[in-house]
Order: structure tokens, then C-alpha cells, then sequence
């Protein structure tokens, strides 16, 4: 009996580890992303600011500038990052993220034809990216179903629908003066800087939702993950469960997406990356938890690193890490093919 | 039977894309306008000005299904497609980088950018596949492709983010476009194609013989890799000239192909000249479809064969599963 609690002892110890230095991680980048600009704060500055005091422009500057881009990239973060962890569970695949197999491009989709098209703004685009999402998400689901290797075709299905909705978002850009494609190409990259504090307590709001439900479909999905033959046993709730999944995990991105744009493999990388740190043992809360240092991270160094007075949007710093990251799993990867 | 049926849905689809657009005509007024090209008919002069167009989609239709073909032939991977496997992304980032950072204008050296970014594209995808033990498989391959493309993207979006006059040109090319401003342009990417297709020629017996297993093929004296190489090389030139001048096409070389294959089998030395007249059926067919079906603008080419063609793979791909 000794051996299984010192196990779970250490696992616990080391989950617990990588918590707090996750958290001090994001933190420190968290409170230096507040500290730098065109006018630097002191720790001091900062912590009148948010306790209410302050003055003058600094003031201003933390609360609708800096304030905003740590705060989006916390939550965004979060939600794209157990959006991908949900669907590389339910496929068994580390490289099915929401983002590889199209559910994004679904979201980016509908939000630029909304904008572009409609003139939509604010709650409608959120709704729109919403739609597009699930309906990609129903689409590649019922089109991989009722087969075999349902998880490789699911991503080729997800690709090629991908592949389609990028031609119509290029097409989109194409119907509208230069300005505002440029706006919109901005938006694609996807940015944390342009929140607005409603659209942040919108965010911040469905995301407690989704999380209460992404822990209460958890266990199942645990289940699900053990094989088809534990999934058969679970008779018709697995294909239930299987759908509420696509549907969370589709609903997180788009949360995310309608409000930061399409930050690119966020969700990717997050799961695997809290794989590894837990030696092996996935869990949805320390994926959430990483999603939201990497994007406050990427999110500090392109905002500063570059140089560049307006700075880098920050999708295109997680897109090129991304891109790195998804390359080396492809050569390291042993046993799926 | 085949060729009869492919030259006659070639005639159809170039004499669609002669007589289609803003201004419709009959197929009287299109050969008359073809028999008396100064003739001082509102046909004569609308239908020659869509002459150049019309070629252009021969050209770009014929090398993109000749190069999807060689390279799932090369890769023996059913799914290889230039489009999805990030060398149109390449080319792309390479075209942006080329017009932005060294202010090139010429036709001629943007071909040669958009040719080595495809070379380039193709090299590291096809290299990051074969990586793992279980070797270039389709999920493989495209996910590196998937990954590439969207890497690269993000460098391209980083750079038109920064240039409003280059994001007005690129968004433009994106699309792809079979218009022609002036048929010299097409030259240079022409000859590419003509070499691509020399190589091409030269490659189908051998990837035949590879289709055997590479063993078997190379007791009957054929270089393995020397064939994939040749016929990867030609893929890329093939590729890379079509999108220097059409943009990013997509799905003509995966889906042309398949379509092909069903019919005839899977031999190249039989694929190659069929792709020829497979391929502009497609891109003429979409282009002219583009013109009409949204007056009284167009939708581009390279939107009308992803509408056309992702369906189209999704059929392949369901197939495949239940076979």
C-alpha cells in the first residue's frame, strides 16, 4: 500500500512544483509587461494604479492599455489552450488542436465575413465566431465518423475545410478598401491589445461557464481516453460525450478567437507542453494554466523585443513558435504515423 | 476514349472561358470572332482580349496537375498536393519578401523568388516527414505542411502588417488570377514549365518502375532516389512557375490526379500526358464559373477551385476510409 501513496505523493509534489513556477512565471511577466512603455512605472506606480490611486497619464496608460493585453492574454490564453487539450484528448492525438484541424479557421471565418461583409461589430462577431466554429466542429465530426482511423481524418477533413475557409477569408479581403483589409489582417495575426474592458467581462464571463463544464465532462473524457473498448461500454453516453467535447472545445476557441483574434497554436502547444512538465500526466487546469504564461510571455516579448514603436502583434510570435514547436513533434514523434 | 472525352471537355471549358464574363456570347459569335480576329465586332475584341486569359489558365492548369501527380507518385503518398504540403506558402512568403525587402519589380526575378521559396518550402517539409521512423506518411506530410504554411504565414502577415501598399498588391496575388497585364510575362514561367515538363517525361518511366518497389526497380537499373529526385525537382518547377503567375491556386494537383487515377490506373508514363488535359479543364472551368457567378464581380480562381476542390477531397478521403 506504501508504494502507490508515495507515488501519488510525488506526482502530487511535482504537479504543485510546476504550478507555482508557472505562476511566479507569469507573474513577473505579467507585472513588467505593466512596468514598460513610453513611460516606464515603478512597482510602486503600478500597485497605487490597481488598488485605485494614481494619477495622470500613466494612470491611463496601465488601465486601457497594459492592463487589457495582460489580462486578454490570461484569459485567452486559458481558453485556447484547454480548447486544444479537450480535442488532443478526444482524438488521441497530440496534433489535433482546434486550430491544426480547422475549428479556428471557422471562427475566423465567420468573424471576418461579419466584419467585412455585415459591418458587424461587438456581441454579433462574438456570436458569429461562435456559429462558425461549432459548424466546423460538427462538420469535420460528422465527416470523419462511421469509419476507420477516425482521428486521421478527422485532421485531413479539418485541413481541407481549413484549407477552403482560408479562400474565402483571402476572398473576403479582397472586397474591401486597403484599410480596412489591413484592419482585418491585423485581427487574422491576432493581437491582445485592442480589448475592451466589456468585451473582456464577456470573455472573462463564458469562460467560467465553459471551464465549469470542460471539469464536469473531465472525467468522462478520461474515460474515453482509455480506448474504444472502455468507450463502447460506455454505450450511447460516448457518443454524446463525444459530441459535448467537439461542442466545449469548439465554444472555447471561439470565445477566445472573437475577442483576440486567431492567435495561432496556442492551443497547440499548451497540452503537450503541460504533458511533459507533469512527467507524463495530463491535466486540464495546469494546460489552462500554461496557455496563459505562454501567451503573457509572448505577448511581453513582442510587445518589447522588436523594438518596433507599435510592436509585433503577438501572433505572429506564438505562430513562428508554433510552427518550431509542431515541426520538432513531427520529427520526434515515434509511434504514431 | 479517355483523351477523346478530355480534349472534347477541354475544347468545352476553353470555349466557356472565351465566350463567359461580364459580356456573355454565343459559340457562333466566339468562332467567328476566333476565324476573323479583325473583325470590328464587339465579339472580336472582347473575345481576343480573353484570348491571353484562356492560355494562361492552359498553362497554369497543365503544370499544377503534373506536379501534384509527380509528387504523390514520388512520395507514394496519395495526398501530396502543392498547395497543401506549404510550397504555394513558400512561394508566397518568398514573392512578399522579394517585392518588399529588395523592391523587386521584374517579372523575371520574382519568378526566380517564388521558385526558390517553393524549392525551398518543398525540401523542408518533405525532409521534416521522412524524419520520424514511420516515414512520409499522409498524415505526416501534411501536418508539416500544415505547420509550415502557417509559420511562414505569420512571418508574411508580420511583414504586410508593416507595408499597407504591399498588402494592397498581396492580397491581390492571394487569391490567384489568371489575368494577364502583358503576355510577356508569362514567358520566362512558360519555359520553366517546359523544362518541368522535359524532366517530367524523363522521370515517368522510372517512377513507374519505382511503383514495383524500390528493389525491384532498381535491379532493373533504376536509381531510386535519382527518379524521386528528378521528378521533385520538376514538381517544384512546375509549381513554383504556375504560381509566379496565377498566385496560390490550390487542390488542381490533388484533385485532377485522383479523378485520373480512377479512370486509367495509376501509370505515370499514361498520368502525364492526361494531367496535360485534366488540369486546364479545372482551373478554365473554375475561372469561368468565377466570372459568372457573382455579377458583376469575379470570384478569383484560386477561391473557385478550393470551393470546387475541397469537396472533392473530402469525397477521396471519405472513400479511402470505408475501402
Amino acid at each position: 500500500m506504501s508504494r502507490p501513496v508515495t507515488t501519488m505523493t510525488r506526482v502530487r509534489t511535482r504537479a504543485g512544483g510546476v504550478v507555482l513556477c508557472l505562476v511566479l512565471i507569469t507573474l513577473l511577466a505579467a507585472s513588467t509587461r505593466l512596468a514598460l512603455g513610453t513611460r516606464i512605472a515603478a512597482p510602486g506606480d503600478i500597485l497605487a494604479v490597481l488598488t485605485g490611486g494614481g494619477r495622470g497619464a500613466l494612470r491611463f496608460m496601465i488601465l486601457q492599455d497594459r492592463l487589457p493585453a495582460v489580462i486578454s492574454s490570461v484569459l485567452a490564453g486559458a481558453a485556447l489552450a484547454v480548447s486544444g487539450g479537450l480535442f488532443q484528448r478526444l482524438l488521441r492525438n497530440p496534433l489535433a488542436s482546434p486550430d491544426v484541424i480547422g475549428v479556428g479557421y471557422g471562427a475566423s471565418a465567420a468573424t471576418v465575413f461579419g466584419m467585412l461583409s455585415l459591418g458587424l461589430s461587438g456581441w454579433w462577431l462574438t456570436g458569429f465566431a461562435l456559429v462558425g466554429a461549432i459548424a466546423v466542429g460538427a462538420a469535420i465530426l460528422a465527416m470523419a465518423l462511421g469509419g476507420r482511423d477516425l482521428g486521421t481524418r478527422l485532421i485531413l477533413s479539418g485541413i481541407a475545410i481549413g484549407a477552403a475557409l482560408v479562400a474565402v477569408v483571402n476572398l473576403l479581403l479582397t472586397r474591401t478598401d486597403v484599410r480596412t483589409a489591413g484592419d482585418a489582417l491585423h485581427w487574422l495575426t491576432g493581437s491582445v491589445t485592442d480589448s475592451s474592458w466589456p468585451q473582456l467581462a464577456a470573455l472573462a464571463g463564458s469562460l467560467v461557464v465553459l471551464l465549469a463544464l470542460t471539469a464536469w465532462v473531465a472525467p468522462g473524457l478520461a474515460l474515453l481516453e482509455l480506448g474504444d473498448d472502455t468507450a463502447r461500454s460506455l454505450g450511447r453516453r460516448a457518443g454524446a460525450l463525444r459530441v459535448g467535447v467537439v461542442v466545449l472545445g469548439a465554444a472555447l476557441t471561439a470565445v477566445a478567437v472573437a475577442v483576440v483574434g486567431p492567435l495561432a497554436f496556442v492551443s497547440l502547444m499548451a497540452h503537450p507542453l503541460a504533458t511533459r512538465l507533469l512527467g507524463g500526466r495530463g491535466n486540464l487546469a495546469v494546460t489552462a494554466l500554461t496557455g496563459t504564461t505562454l501567451v503573457v510571455v509572448a505577448d511581453l516579448i513582442s510587445a518589447h523585443l522588436f523594438g518596433l514603436s507599435s510592436g509585433l502583434p503577438v501572433g505572429v510570435l506564438t505562430g513562428v513558435i508554433g510552427a518550431v514547436f509542431l515541426l520538432t513533434l513531427l520529427s520526434r514523434e515515434r509511434s504514431r504515423a | 476514349m479517355v483523351v477523346l472525352v478530355l480534349v472534347l471537355l477541354l475544347v468545352l471549358a476553353a470555349g466557356a472561358s472565351l465566350a463567359f464574363g461580364t459580356k456573355a456570347f454565343s459559340a457562333q459569335e466566339v468562332i467567328d470572332a476566333l476565324r476573323h480576329p479583325d473583325a470590328t465586332t464587339d465579339a472580336a475584341a472582347v473575345v481576343s482580349s480573353r484570348i491571353p486569359r484562356t492560355v494562361n489558365g492552359l498553362l497554369v492548369g497543365a503544370a499544377l496537375a503534373l506536379a501534384g501527380s509527380l509528387m504523390q507518385s514520388a512520395t507514394r503518398n496519395p495526398l501530396a498536393e502543392p498547395g497543401l504540403l506549404g510550397i504555394s506558402g513558400g512561394s508566397a512568403l518568398a514573392v512578399v519578401i522579394g517585392i518588399g525587402a529588395f523592391g523587386v519589380a521584374g517579372v523575371g526575378s520574382l519568378s526566380w523568388f517564388a521558385l526558390v521559396g517553393a524549392a525551398v518550402a518543398a525540401l523542408l517539409v518533405q525532409g521534416i516527414a521522412m524524419r520520424g521512423p514511420g516515414g512520409a506518411s499522409p498524415l505526416r506530410l501534411a501536418l508539416a505542411g500544415a505547420a509550415l504554411a502557417a509559420g511562414m504565414a505569420s512571418v508574411t502577415q508580420a511583414i504586410l502588417l508593416h507595408s499597407q501598399e504591399q498588402l494592397d498588391a498581396f492580397r491581390f496575388w492571394q487569391v490567384g488570377s489568371l489575368a494577364v497585364r502583358e503576355p510577356s510575362q508569362v514567358i520566362l514561367p512558360a519555359l520553366l514549365m517546359a523544362v518541368g515538363l522535359l524532366l517530367a517525361l524523363f522521370a515517368a518511366p522510372g517512377l513507374d518502375r519505382l511503383g514495383l518497389g524500390d528493389d525491384v526497380a532498381a535491379s532493373l537499373g533504376t536509381h531510386p532516389s535519382r527518379v524521386r529526385l528528378t521528378a521533385i525537382a520538376a514538381a517544384v518547377l512546375l509549381s513554383g512557375a504556375a504560381t509566379t503567375v496565377a498566385g496560390p491556386v490550390v487542390f488542381v494537383g490533388l484533385v485532377v490526379p485522383h479523378v485520373l487515377r480512377l479512370v486509367v490506373g495509376s501509370r505515370q508514363r499514361v498520368l502525364v500526358p492526361l494531367c496535360l488535359l485534366g488540369g486546364p479543364v479545372l482551373v478554365l472551368a473554375a475561372d469561368t464559373l468565377g466570372r459568372v457567378v457573382a455579377p458583376p464581380g469575379e470570384v478569383p480562381v484560386g477561391v473557385m477551385t478550393a470551393l470546387v476542390g475541397a469537396p472533392v477531397f473530402l469525397i477521396l478521403l471519405r472513400m479511402r476510409g470505408r475501402a
